[in-house]
């Protein structure tokens, strides 16, 4: 059984934010309203987040595309009271809208921060509604969202496949992210895989997990910026 | 041999224990009026979150990544007071302190009113709250929140009993006299007559009970502390919060306790009832726990800024010098040094000085669970920027609105039950003195000298 994942390569990481249209458009993530969103209230799946590191003269801005880890350890899955968020075998932690309660325990526990509340009902301006994906619900007020993986475009591909009665064929799974990053820096697939290339990226040198630490095993593995960076400054 | 009760100069029994049965027969204009504030404020809690149904949790102040507030805070302030009675009163019985006799039913009766506030607390704060029986339906037992919907169900079952049970020879008394809803007060009787069987079963079931209810109650608190625990959020996943949230639970608790008796106490004139010793003694219980919760938070605090990672730095310093600073050192003086000063002057341990500490120690508490939950999420790992928490006028609404419901409840309850347990003061006068007598001399090697 497939182990899907993702590699995102920092070095080819444009900070373009195209993964994040791409998603928003993808997945029907709503819009905000300015106040809303000075708040701090808007909804990524997927987002950019500036991280500064070091003191002048060593001061570095790093820019991180960050969609959920989805974690082989989720901290969110174990906190859930009423299994809303879960880990399906082939590891993605997926999130059952119409079964969360809404308590907000897993957006606090996760360490990544990139769990979603529908504070309000979602609101689009007139005519974006028309141009909703009819492959992804809706999320009502008051639930917990985040990104899925495009697990819908999983199942899409795989009814396909079964009706054509063939395996899955590589690359015929791919999230709206990774489809339309410009510069490739994003690459996805299955980990458990030896021979696909984003379980030969992720056994790179430059491979690296976010808060590897707290023991969560993402399943988002990113290179870290050294090589063509090195090369252009020098 | 001590003096025969009989012979002490009280009033002849059917006068006795007059002003206890007041309360109930008796209802003065203070009454509604008190009454009619407290609703009012009910009724502002209504309008809150009866907006808050409709527009969704947006007209609250939470945000990303302060995704938890006063809602929570409130929760776990409310389930810390409830440890005022039960806990209390269970442990007071077990020890055989004869000084009980008079303050059990109200510290019980705060455990039992308060928990609905705890527990509604949570349910105001989903954001689904017509789906809340799914923890029931779809439960994971993996959640700590689960845990607590286990540990506060039984632990209100408990109460509820554990009140219930002392409340019976008193419906009984009621129920002979005959004034007001007898026949509420005969179902409730269960057909007491007073029979030595009946006393010795009651006693043995109190008994148990007051056994059962001490492991629930620490049970309770503790699984509270673990839903912040059990995560890996900096300042939260600490191996003492059980017994520190067990420790700040009976602390504010008592806290509570001390400023209910004492409006009890003015309010229906039972200064001969609930008297300066109960205070005095209580007092110095909280004065015991004021001590042992700053030991705790010395030793949680120290040890994080020893540890000194990161993470962890980041909190703590928003804590002691950052935006949340004035909160934190007004949670230690009102904690802390206030308390101490008043009531380690053994002159002030008095009524009104044991309340004024009590008064500090409630409003230091509840700021106490404010600085436990919100400052941890507000600067996550992965966020450069920190968010802002303010609550809305919604969330402080909700607050009052719980709050004054509470009194509201408790107020209600004097109306129709006995505030002091009239059977067992009774007791006290006609048995225990004796017993208390008999008691000492098993404790003591013989021979005693014998008038």
């Amino acid at each position: 059984m497939a182990r899907w994942g993702m590699v995102i390569d920092l070095d080819k990481c444009t900070a373009c934010q195209a993964c994040v249209i791409a998603c928003q458009v993808e997945n029907n993530v709503p819009f905000n309203k300015p106040e809303e969103a000075q708040k701090g209230r808007n909804i990524y799946w997927i987002k950019l987040v500036p991280l500064p590191e070091g003191r002048f003269p060593e001061a570095k801005m790093r820019f991180i595309p960050l969609p959920c880890m989805h974690c082989d350890e989720p901290p969110c899955v174990e906190v859930c009271p009423v299994d809303a968020t879960n880990i399906t075998p082939e590891g993605i932690v997926r999130q059952i809208f119409a079964r969360c309660i809404g308590c907000r325990y897993c957006t606090t526990a996760c360490p990544y921060t990139i769990r979603y509340f529908n504070w309000y009902p979602p609101d689009w301006p007139t005519p974006m509604e028309e141009s909703r994906n009819p492959d992804v619900s809706v999320r009502p007020k008051g639930v917990v969202e985040k990104c899925t993986l495009c697990h819908h475009r999983l199942q899409k591909a795989r009814a396909k496949a079964i009706a054509e009665n063939r395996p899955l064929a590589p690359g015929e799974y791919t999230p709206a992210c990774v489809e339309s990053c410009p510069s490739k820096a994003m690459v996805f697939g299955d980990l458990d895989d030896p021979n696909t290339e984003v379980s030969q990226l992720a056994r790179s040198p430059r491979a690296f997990r976010l808060l590897e630490d707290l023991g969560t095993k993402p399943k988002v593995i990113y290179l870290a910026e050294g090589e063509r960076s090195a090369t252009t400054t020098s | 041999m001590p003096q025969p009760l009989a012979e002490t100069d009280f009033e002849p029994a059917e006068v006795q224990d007059e002003v206890l049965f007041r309360p109930i027969e008796k209802t003065t204009r203070r009454f509604y009026i008190t009454v009619a504030i407290l609703l009012s404020f009910t009724f502002l809690m209504l309008i809150a979150y009866i907006t808050q149904l409709r527009r969704g949790l947006g007209v609250t102040g939470l945000t990303i990544p302060v995704y938890w507030g006063i809602y929570i805070t409130n929760f776990v302030f409310f389930i810390g007071i409830s440890h005022a009675g039960t806990l209390i009163s269970a442990i007071l019985r077990i020890c055989h302190a004869e000084w009980r006799r008079s303050i059990t039913r109200s510290a019980e009766v705060i455990t039992v009113m308060v928990i609905l506030f705890g527990a509604g607390s949570v349910i105001v704060d989903l954001g689904r709250p017509e789906r809340a029986l799914n923890v029931i339906l779809h439960a994971n037992f993996h959640s700590p929140l689960l845990w607590d919907v286990c540990s506060i169900t039984v632990y209100f079952t408990g109460s509820m009993i554990y009140l219930y049970l002392p409340l019976i020879p008193d419906m009984a008394l009621l129920r002979d006299r005959g004034r007001k809803h007898q026949w509420f007060y005969r179902l409730l009787a269960l057909g007491w007559t007073g029979t030595e069987q009946q006393h010795r079963r009651l006693e043995k079931a109190i008994a148990v009970m007051a056994i059962l209810v001490i492991p629930i109650a620490v049970s309770v608190h503790t699984v509270v502390s673990w839903v912040f625990a059990m995560t890996v959020q900096p300042m939260w996943h600490s191996t003492i919060f059980g017994p520190y949230f067990v420790v700040g639970a009976i602390f504010s608790g008592i806290a509570a306790l001390l400023i209910a008796m004492a409006i009890i106490r003015s309010v229906y004139h039972l200064e001969e009832y609930l008297k300066e010793i109960h205070f005095r003694l209580l007092g110095q219980l909280l004065l015991v726990m004021a001590l042992l919760w700053f030991y705790f938070t010395f030793a949680e605090h120290l040890t994080t800024f020893y540890g000194n990672s990161p993470d962890e730095m980041r909190i703590l310093m928003s804590k002691l010098a950052g935006p949340y600073a004035p909160l934190f050192w007004a949670m230690i003086v009102c904690c802390f040094i206030i308390p101490v000063a008043i009531l380690g002057v053994p002159r002030w341990r008095t009524v009104r000085g044991t309340v004024a500490a009590s008064a500090f120690i409630v409003v230091g508490m509840w700021l106490e669970r404010f600085i436990i939950v919100v400052p941890s999420l507000s600067q996550p790992r992965l966020m450069p920027s920190q968010g802002v928490y303010w609550p809305s006028w919604v969330e402080v609404f909700i607050t009052l609105g719980f709050l004054s419901t509470f009194i509201l409840f408790y107020v209600l309850f004097t109306k129709f039950f006995p505030i002091v347990s009239i059977w067992e003061v009774r007791e006290g006068r006609e048995k225990s003195l004796e017993e208390v007598h008999d008691r000492v001399r098993t404790y003591i090697p013989l021979p005693l000298k014998e008038e």
